[in-house]
This record gives C-alpha cells, sequence and structure tokens, in this order.
C-alpha cells in the first residue's frame, strides 16, 4: 500500500481555457501533502487530476505526466476506471449515498471490484474501515440505518471509511473540512495524522492553520489574476513554508497579507 | 458620511402584529381553493358514480347484462383491463427507463434534446390517431408474430391458440397502449435521473465506477420514487385509455388467451355502451366505472405506500 506520485509539467484545460500551467512536483509516499492558494488557483482542479476525476466535467483534459510510482496515470492503456480504484478521494461536502446504510455505504467500493464476499468478510472490512476513521464507535449499533442521518463530520468520516475500505494507495482529500465545524474538524485532522501511517494524502484547505497542522509537506498554488492560468509558486517543507518561505509571493500569503 | 449619533426615541407601543399583505392573502386563498376544489371535484365524481351504480346492486340478478348479477358481468372486463394496462407496463417501463437514462447521461447533449423532443411529441398524439394506427398498420404486422405464439409457446395459457386473423387482440391493444404511455415514463424519470446530485454521481465515480455501476450505485436508487411516479401515472393512463383501446381490440367473451379475439375493458365497454344503452344497463356500466375508479384508487394507494415503505433511505433528509 500507499505509492508515491510524481507529476511532470502537467497542463490543464478547460477546452481551449488553460486553467494549471506546468505544474511539476514530487509527492512522497506516507506523507501528508497540503496545497495551498487562493480560490480559483486550481487546486481542485489539480487534484482531480491526480485521480482523473477532472475528466468527469466535459471538455477538461491534461497534457504532462502524472506516475504512480513509476506508473503513468495517462498512458493510453490506462482506465480511469482502474486509476480512481487506487487513488481514491474524499470531497468537501460529505456525500455518503442516501438510499444506503451505514454498512452498505462502507462496502459500495468493495461490491464494484464484484467480489463475492461472505458475510463474515465483509463485517471484518466494515469494522475495520469504520474503525480507520474513527467512526466505529458511533455507529456500531446502527450500521443498518441511513448514512444521511449522521451528522456532517460523522458523514464526512464514513466517506473516510468508504474511501479506505478498498484499500487505495493514494486519499485525496478535496477540502474535507471546510464544511465541517471546528470538533469535528479536529477529529478529521487527528485522524489524517493516523492514517498517514499507511497511505498517501494529499489534501486541499483554505484553512492555513490546518495545512500547518497536518502536512509534512505544502505546495503554494497562485494565480496571476482572472483568466491566468494558476501554476505552483513553491513547495518545500511545511515548517519551511510558514517560517521561511523562499518567495514573496507565498510569505505575503501565509501571513495573510493578501488572499 | 453621517451617521445619526442618537437613534430615533421609541415609541411606547405595543409590539405591532405582523401586517398582512394583500399579496400573502390573495397567494394563501387561491391556493386554498384550488386545494379545496380538487377535492370537491373527486367528492362529486365518486358520489354520481355511487349513485348511479346503486340500481345495479339492487336489481334482480337475472336483470343484469349477462343473467348472473353484477359481479359475474364485472370481473372479465376487469380482468381484461388489468391485463391490457400490464401488458403495456411490461413493454413500455424498460423501454422507457433506457430511454430515460440514455437521454440523461449517455447521449451527447444535442441529441439528446432532440430525442427528448420527440419523446414528448408522442404523448400529444390523440388517441384516436392511436387507434386508427393499431388498426391499420400494426394489427396486420403483428398478426404473424401472434401465430407464432400461438403454434410454439401454446401451452401458456395467455398464448391459447388459435390467434386472431385479424391481429386485433389483446396483445396488439397491449402495445398500442404501451407506445401512449411510453412518453409519461420517460419523461419523469429522465427529469428525476438529471436531478440526481453532482455529488453522489462523483462519489461513485470516484470509488472507481463505470458509468453503468454509477448509475446503478447513485442514480437509480434516487430516482427510485420518482421512477415509481412515472409507472404510476402510465398505469393510470393505460388503465382508464378508452379509444385505442375500443378500436383495436376485437371484443368478446373472457379468455386467458392474449392472442385471439376476446376480452374487454372496462373504459372501451362503457364507450361502446354507453350511446346505446338506457334504464338499468346505463346503471351496470356506471357501476364499471365504479369499479375502475376503485382500482386506480388501490393502485394509487400502493404506490403511495411502496414510496414511503423506504422513506428514510429516499435522500430526500
Amino acid at each position: 500500500m500507499s505509492k508515491r506520485i510524481d507529476v511532470g509539467d502537467l497542463n490543464v484545460y478547460y477546452g481551449s481555457f488553460l486553467a494549471v500551467e506546468g505544474v511539476s512536483m514530487a509527492i512522497e509516499a506516507r506523507s501528508v501533502t497540503a496545497f495551498i492558494g487562493p480560490s480559483g488557483c486550481g487546486k481542485s482542479t489539480f487534484i482531480r487530476t491526480l485521480n482523473r476525476m477532472h475528466e468527469v466535467i466535459p471538455g477538461a483534459r491534461v497534457e504532462g505526466k502524472v506516475m504512480l510510482d513509476g506508473e503513468d496515470l495517462y498512458a493510453a492503456n490506462v482506465d480511469p476506471v482502474t486509476v480512481r480504484r487506487q487513488v481514491g478521494m474524499v470531497f468537501q461536502r460529505p456525500n455518503p449515498f442516501p438510499t444506503m446504510s451505514i454498512r452498505d455505504n462502507v462496502l459500495a467500493g468493495m461490491k464494484l471490484n464484484s467480489k463475492r464476499m461472505r458475510k463474515a468478510e465483509a463485517d471484518d472490512v466494515v469494522e475495520q474501515s469504520l474503525k480507520g476513521a474513527n467512526l466505529w464507535n458511533e455507529v456500531k449499533d446502527r450500521l443498518d440505518k441511513p448514512g444521511s442521518g449522521l451528522s456532517g463530520g460523522q458523514q464526512q468520516r464514513l466517506c473516510i471509511a468508504r474511501a479506505i475500505a478498498v484499500q487505495p494507495e493514494v486519499l485525496l482529500m478535496d477540502e474535507p473540512c471546510s464544511a465541517l465545524d471546528p470538533i469535528s474538524t479536529l477529529a478529521i485532522e487527528d485522524l489524517i495524522g493516523e492514517l498517514k501511517q499507511n497511505y498517501t494524502i494529499v489534501i486541499v484547505t483554505h484553512n492555513m492553520q490546518q495545512a500547518a497542522r497536518v502536512s509534512d509537506r505544502t505546495a503554494f498554488f497562485n494565480i496571476a489574476g482572472t483568466g491566468k492560468p494558476g501554476k505552483l509558486i513553491e513547495m518545500d517543507d511545511t515548517t519551511k513554508i510558514f517560517t521561511n518561505p523562499s518567495v514573496k509571493a507565498t510569505e505575503d500569503y501565509v501571513s495573510g497579507r493578501f488572499g | 458620511m453621517t451617521t445619526t449619533a442618537n437613534p430615533p426615541p421609541r415609541q411606547a407601543t405595543p409590539a405591532p402584529r405582523a401586517k398582512a399583505r394583500p399579496g400573502d392573502r390573495i397567494f394563501s386563498w387561491s391556493t386554498r381553493t384550488a386545494g379545496v376544489l380538487i377535492l370537491v371535484v373527486l367528492a362529486g365524481v365518486a358520489a354520481f358514480l355511487i349513485v348511479e351504480a346503486l340500481p345495479t346492486f339492487q336489481a334482480d340478478p337475472a336483470e343484469i347484462d349477462g343473467g348472473e348479477g353484477f359481479f359475474s358481468y364485472v370481473w372479465p372486463l376487469v380482468f381484461g383491463t388489468l391485463a391490457a394496462a400490464v401488458i403495456a407496463l411490461i413493454i413500455a417501463t424498460p423501454l422507457a427507463l433506457g430511454i430515460a437514462l440514455f437521454i440523461s447521461h449517455y447521449a451527447p447533449r444535442r441529441m439528446a434534446q432532440g430525442l427528448g423532443y420527440v419523446v414528448d411529441l408522442l404523448a400529444a398524439i390523440p388517441s384516436v390517431v392511436y387507434g386508427l394506427w393499431g388498426i391499420q398498420w400494426l394489427a396486420p404486422r403483428v398478426q404473424g408474430a401472434w401465430a407464432w405464439l400461438a403454434d410454439n409457446l401454446g401451452f401458456i395459457p395467455i398464448f391459447t391458440g388459435p390467434a386472431s386473423a385479424t391481429g386485433r387482440t389483446m396483445l396488439t391493444a397491449g402495445v398500442v397502449l404501451a407506445v401512449m404511455i411510453l412518453p409519461i415514463i420517460t419523461a419523469i424519470s429522465r427529469e428525476v435521473f438529471l436531478q440526481t446530485p453532482t455529488l453522489h454521481e462523483e462519489a461513485a465515480l470516484a470509488l472507481g465506477a463505470t458509468r453503468w455501476e454509477m448509475i446503478r450505485m447513485a442514480v437509480i436508487p434516487f430516482g427510485r420514487p420518482g421512477i415509481i411516479s412515472g409507472i404510476m401515472l402510465g398505469l393510470g393512463r393505460a388503465l382508464g385509455e378508452t379509444m385505442a383501446v375500443a378500436m383495436v381490440l376485437s371484443t368478446g367473451g373472457f379468455t386467458w388467451s392474449m392472442v385471439t379475439s376476446g376480452n374487454n375493458t372496462i373504459a372501451a365497454e362503457i364507450a361502446l355502451d354507453f350511446p346505446e344503452s338506457s334504464g338499468l344497463k346505463t346503471n351496470t356500466l356506471i357501476a364499471a366505472g365504479l369499479v375502475l375508479f376503485a382500482i386506480t384508487l388501490a393502485v394509487n394507494m400502493f404506490a403511495r405506500w411502496v414510496v414511503s415503505r423506504r422513506k428514510e433511505f429516499s435522500g430526500a433528509n
């Protein structure tokens, strides 16, 4: 489990519009990498190219390379479906399937792999995943209740449980706490700290304290103006980005002088 | 800019009641009227049917059409009505869901719009035209198929031969009804499929679902109440459809076979016999109408129950 990602000179287009330009970076296995930057700078667009979720949007395409442990995710013979089974994703707003019970939500990804599982085996996956997402104690007595009946923070942890149930190599999180209260945010942040022992984690956040708390490395994205492409300004150890960044724009942003 | 340093002195009046604005009152009054009106109309129809049907139940069974009482008169009609509607649903439902999914999730946008428009047009064709089409075009063409069914699957009661030589059978009527209810089911399913939250679709895709798996996981469960509503509206139309059935079907007494002449539906029976009827016969026909009313009501209540049974999983909370 857990692989590294190397991105080489990646451009992302929506139709003919260049949204993100020339991103190269290395994301280490078993670490937390945070993407920060002002709204519209392409963080979310970029993170979605790491599991080809951008392809859901009509007209979106990329140029360049994304290597998962040396395998190009955009090679001609690679199916986006297999990419997404290796690179899981947690979204900004919690999105458990409303028509499924808590248990079925956790097992949703397993069922896609069309493996026939014995009940004991499935029970085991449900328990392990929910424990992994620090949710087990709260929901173990109501696994057959709908997932949409949980609180926002619980729903988000359910989504994390669903994502890790299929044991992906990488876990992408697109502003996972922005719709949550501070207590739930803390729970998710603690969880990220535990998950990085097994997974490569990439997180987009607007909360700079959060980036400073949870991440090992931080990448700062910026945009020159409306209609201009977003760019990676710099990427470094989180402590360095927040104390002594090498680029002036980064310092201005993390110290709150703009954005 | 200047700001007022001293706020105006508070007046010592009791807390004012919210003023009822004329717009609010007109709106509330008109919606209430509309709501009450529909109940009044429904109650009026029910009352008419019951009062007019009453003599049938009080009459001597020997005087009823057929001479054996109302029940033995009406049950073949009930059977015919349900048979035609069930055939129509069996054919139309999968087709309608397929078209709706194709329009909402597979077709390129331009084509989707055009196709949606064409399907909606099917609903604009009057039923008498469907009836003509059924007799003139469809019946002669399906006659061979029905004959084949009778020859090869005749051991199944619904395909017992000999097949009708004209093709004007229950199965043909069911096919015509299927085409008629297709646009209703398609339009409603398409709308609910388009309403599926992107969030849920992306959740499925991000787990590594293919497009079909995403549809099974997120779109169809989410649209289930809508699909059921669409089917029920279609069923309502199929149960009550009069003209097309009256024209297409070569009516007759009860038979299990769907490929021979025979059987009739309540609505078609009323349409065909009413102009010539008088006295008790009229009451009998109205009583048959009452039965159709009751069937439709029961079907709708059943559908409501099906939808509400899994309410907490509906995604509406």
